[in-house]
């Protein structure tokens, strides 16, 4: 997708934190020396291109709830059916394919770890595949931002 | 001076946060609305929601490969236990690791303890800040796997907040 100077800008300014109050925008549009419906016009245009998810909190998974990183090595014949039913959780987030035996990984997250448990046994019933549960035990790093750089 | 949300309207604004703001000049006020609060307890329990920790961050949540950062991998390394802390310390420092995780090993299938994630353009550019990386922090030798992603089919948030029915009935 293209993204233009202002989708830079305020991708590098704001997906580490924003404004929190009541008029989120316009605080950006005041910071960025642009208007309020430039800010809005932008985001919408990143969102309907797909490069943002959405706008707001990222829980910290420990405080939240319950997650775990789950991976089940899928035959390639029944990939498309296993991956777009682990799609179908609501619970499920990242779900890719990567070059390896194990090779769906997905995010499992709930409220508490008796609901992942609960769901890992759902799989395994439905799919006949053992998932491997790995939650995460320590984080050393967990910034999920990344610089866009300079336009090339 | 405002009272606080309760629980339900509390449980229905982080379902509401989960799916993100909207692109509306009150974003907080259309929040409030939708659960039959104002604007200000909205923010007031956003905020001590952040204070608590409840978040890691908050704003632009992006999605990688649509912005072009096509190429992605995850190293998972079998790092000694009595090392792994310092070990992920290091990485967790290091410039272009996005993520570095402790997990548990899963033997005999899972032998690996230590997750980073490499965001990049290039498979290439990525293949070569990974090695760099080993061979900086000495690690060229320990058993280690290199996972690229080829396909993301579903890239969201998470799920935390419980379903609503469950607390109607609990």
């Amino acid at each position: 997708m293209h993204i233009d100077a202002l989708s830079r800008r305020l991708i590098d300014r704001y997906q580490h934190g924003m404004p929190l109050c009541a008029e989120p925008y316009r605080a950006m549009a005041e910071e960025l020396g642009c208007s309020e419906d430039e800010v809005l016009a932008c985001l919408g245009q990143l969102q309907e291109g797909g490069g943002l998810s959405r706008i707001g909190p990222v829980f910290e998974h420990s405080r939240a709830g319950a997650s775990t990183l789950v991976a089940l090595a899928v035959p390639e014949a029944r990939l498309e059916q296993v991956a777009a039913r682990i799609n179908g959780f609501p619970e499920v987030n990242h779900n890719y394919l990567r070059e390896h035996r194990y090779n769906l990984w997905f995010v499992l997250t709930g409220p508490d770890r008796p609901h992942i448990d609960r769901l890992l046994a759902e799989i395994e019933a439905d799919t006949g595949l053992t998932p491997l549960d790995l939650p995460m035990l320590h984080a050393f790093r967990i910034d999920l931002g990344f610089p866009l750089g300079d336009p090339s | 001076m405002t009272g606080c949300l309760n629980d339900l309207q509390a449980l229905q604004l982080r379902r509401l946060l989960e799916g993100g703001l909207p692109l509306a000049a009150r974003p907080y006020q259309r929040l409030a609305e939708q659960i039959g609060s104002v604007e200000e307890r909205v923010l007031e329990q956003i905020q001590r929601w952040q204070e608590e920790g409840l978040f890691r961050r908050v704003g632009l949540v992006l999605k990688h490969r649509a912005l072009g950062f096509r190429a992605n991998a995850m190293l998972v390394m079998d790092i000694p236990d009595a090392q792994v802390e310092e070990v992920g310390r290091r990485l967790g420092q290091a410039a272009g690791v996005n993520l570095c995780y402790q997990r548990p090993r899963r033997l005999p299938h899972w032998p690996y303890n230590l997750f980073c994630m490499v965001h990049g353009r290039e498979r290439e550019q990525v293949c070569q800040l990974i090695g760099r990386l080993l061979a900086d922090n000495g690690l060229s030798n320990v058993p280690h796997q290199l996972l690229f992603s080829t396909r993301a089919f579903k890239q969201c948030g998470g799920r935390f907040a419980p379903p609503l029915v469950e607390t109607a009935n609990g």
